[in-house]
């Protein structure tokens, strides 16, 4: 116990960063999920971060109901946003969210009140190691639900073929709004978390790389399950500190890994336990199944 | 009349695919839609199902004006389709596929499926299992898309009549299926409009047209040539030379 007790006080920050992560890959999972590529959700995180800071320093909101506002604002950004660039597909759509990323970014460095360039610091360091993981926990189980429910099946639909999803009576639209804005408001609610773990925030931490790291999160932990974000965000949280000792060739090691997953595990390292049961239905005569 | 189309027109650039065409088709009929290829056959099935929209002209369905409709709302009305050359939610399995086109009938289960054991959409699992098993599937939980072609083609159909709809419009299902398939096809479609349901058929099989169509319409460059029973149709000399051309070899 005193074990356990000694870890979680050395890798604190880590574990807490991990679990950040993991509610930031689910977030753009949901889109992925109905087969929409953005990378807006770095941006919405700022939302969250700077909306729940900032009332909380000048305002003092208290954090549950500063982390509702801010994922509520960034509902309501995400819903003329996507109204606008759901007219687009593909490639087109992640360049206009990315576009999107870097209007906030803009205005948090222009803003009288975000302090500019410097960003917000002396954040109160607030958020504890179960915040987190409550969130987790509640996030990844409703997911894990609507999955299976009509609008799950919705968004598989129209990330298979969206054109005879439309002729099934789905409303191709709304249904990619609402994976949008869900995933808007949990960014906001991870950055949010994110901000009162860190002292302090600058909008350089939610720029183009802050997206991508998001999206990689997802992907390489694969798509088709709840899961896979959580793992993928978990590896690649942990990988540095588990690479410590390769000391300045870390990163190489980390990329290495990265490129070997993708290439070997395209569908992400969920594979790995999916090709276990895969393996086991085979033999006793079930593939079919599977 | 179920539907009727009013001297609907689509262009694309400067070729008219669909040019002043009248259609009506009568409640509980198999209505034919045959012409060469590339006569624009598609295309008016794109027009009616809401994937395109018409220039000019209208559309009208159970009485409503339809014409500017989504294929979600002429969906949730009860038209449903299938596709030439099969699009099928290739991930997922026959069932899922069977229960998506279900959704215009379910409703959000979202809130219910929060409670741990609910299983909300049982009864729409069991309708979904029966219609498989009803267009010849023995493989529900098999995904779509590994499929062999005529399976593919008869979980598309199966998937059309979860929506429970009144009209279906089948674009060349027979394609690539064998004379017992192509049979079994038949026999389905005339027991589905004994219970009542319309259906529009684009064909190239001439057997499964003479067969099942009680009026048929010809197209040939976008314009409707003929139009009337299947043997008159057949007896007819601007089909004909539609198809084979103007010297009449026949």
């Amino acid at each position: 116990m005193d074990a356990l007790g000694d870890f979680l006080r050395v890798y604190q920050t880590t574990i807490g960063v991990i679990g950040i992560n993991a509610l930031l890959a689910l977030s753009v999972w949901i889109t992925l999920y109905a087969g929409q590529l953005t990378l807006g959700n770095a941006a919405f995180m700022a939302v969250g971060a700077y909306a729940s800071a900032l009332l909380g320093m000048r305002l003092g909101v208290p954090l549950p109901l500063g982390l509702a506002l801010g994922a509520l604002l960034s509902a309501a950004l995400a819903l003329p946003l996507g109204l606008a660039v759901f007219r687009l597909r593909g490639v087109y759509l992640a360049i206009a969210t990315i576009g999107f990323g870097e209007v906030v970014r803009v205005v948090l460095l222009t803003l009288p009140f975000t302090g500019k360039a410097l960003g917000l610091n002396g954040i109160p360091p607030i958020t504890e190691l179960w915040h987190i993981y409550l969130s987790l926990v509640v996030v990844a189980y409703v997911l894990w639900r609507v999955q299976g429910s009509t609008v799950g099946r919705a968004w598989a639909a129209i990330r298979e073929d969206e054109v005879a999803a439309a002729s099934q009576g789905i409303a191709i639209r709304r249904y990619k709004l609402a994976a949008f804005i869900a995933g808007a408001a949990i960014a906001a609610w991870a950055g949010g978390l994110s901000a009162h773990l860190n002292f302090s925030i600058e909008p350089g931490d939610f720029g183009f790389t802050r997206a991508v790291q998001i999206l990689v999160f997802a992907v390489v932990g694969s798509t088709p399950s709840v899961a896979g974000p959580i793992f993928g965000a978990t590896l690649l949280t942990a990988l540095p500190e588990i690479l410590r000792p390769l000391k300045e060739y870390r990163d190489i090691f980390a990329g290495l890994i990265l490129m070997g997953v993708i290439i070997y595990l395209p569908r992400g390292l969920v594979t790995l336990i999916e090709l276990r049961k895969t393996r086991r239905l085979q033999e006793i005569g079930a593939a079919d199944v599977a | 009349m179920l539907l009727e189309c009013e001297r609907i027109s689509r262009r694309f650039g400067g070729v008219h695919a669909v040019a002043d065409v009248d259609l009506a088709v009568a409640p509980g009929q198999v209505f034919g839609l045959i012409g060469p290829n590339g006569a624009g056959k598609t295309t008016l099935v794109n027009l009616i199902s809401g994937h395109l929209r018409v220039d000019s002209g209208a559309i009208r369905f159970a009485g409503a004006d339809v014409t500017r409709l989504a294929p979600h709302e002429l969906s949730v009305r009860g038209v449903a389709r299938t596709f030439q050359g099969v699009r099928l939610f290739k991930g997922l399995s026959a069932l899922e596929n069977v229960l998506v086109g279900r959704h215009a009938r379910m409703r959000s289960d979202v809130l219910r499926r929060l409670w741990p054991r609910g299983a909300p959409d049982r009864l729409d699992r069991e309708r979904a299992g029966l219609l498989l098993e009803r267009v010849g599937l023995t493989r529900p939980y098999a995904l779509a898309g590994g499929l062999a072609y005529g399976d593919q083609r008869r979980l598309e159909i199966a998937r059309a009549l979860a929506s429970e709809p009144r009209l279906l419009i089948l674009d060349e299902p027979a394609a690539g299926m064998n004379l017992a398939e192509s049979t079994r096809l038949r026999d389905l479609m005339r027991a589905l409009v004994a219970e009542g349901l319309t259906i529009v058929l684009i064909e190239h099989d001439v057997r499964l047209v003479m067969d099942t169509c009680e009026r048929v319409a010809v197209l040939n460059f976008g314009r409707k040539i003929a139009e009337g029973p299947p043997a008159e149709i057949q007896a007819s000399r601007a089909v004909r030379e539609a198809y084979l051309g103007t010297e009449d070899v026949a």
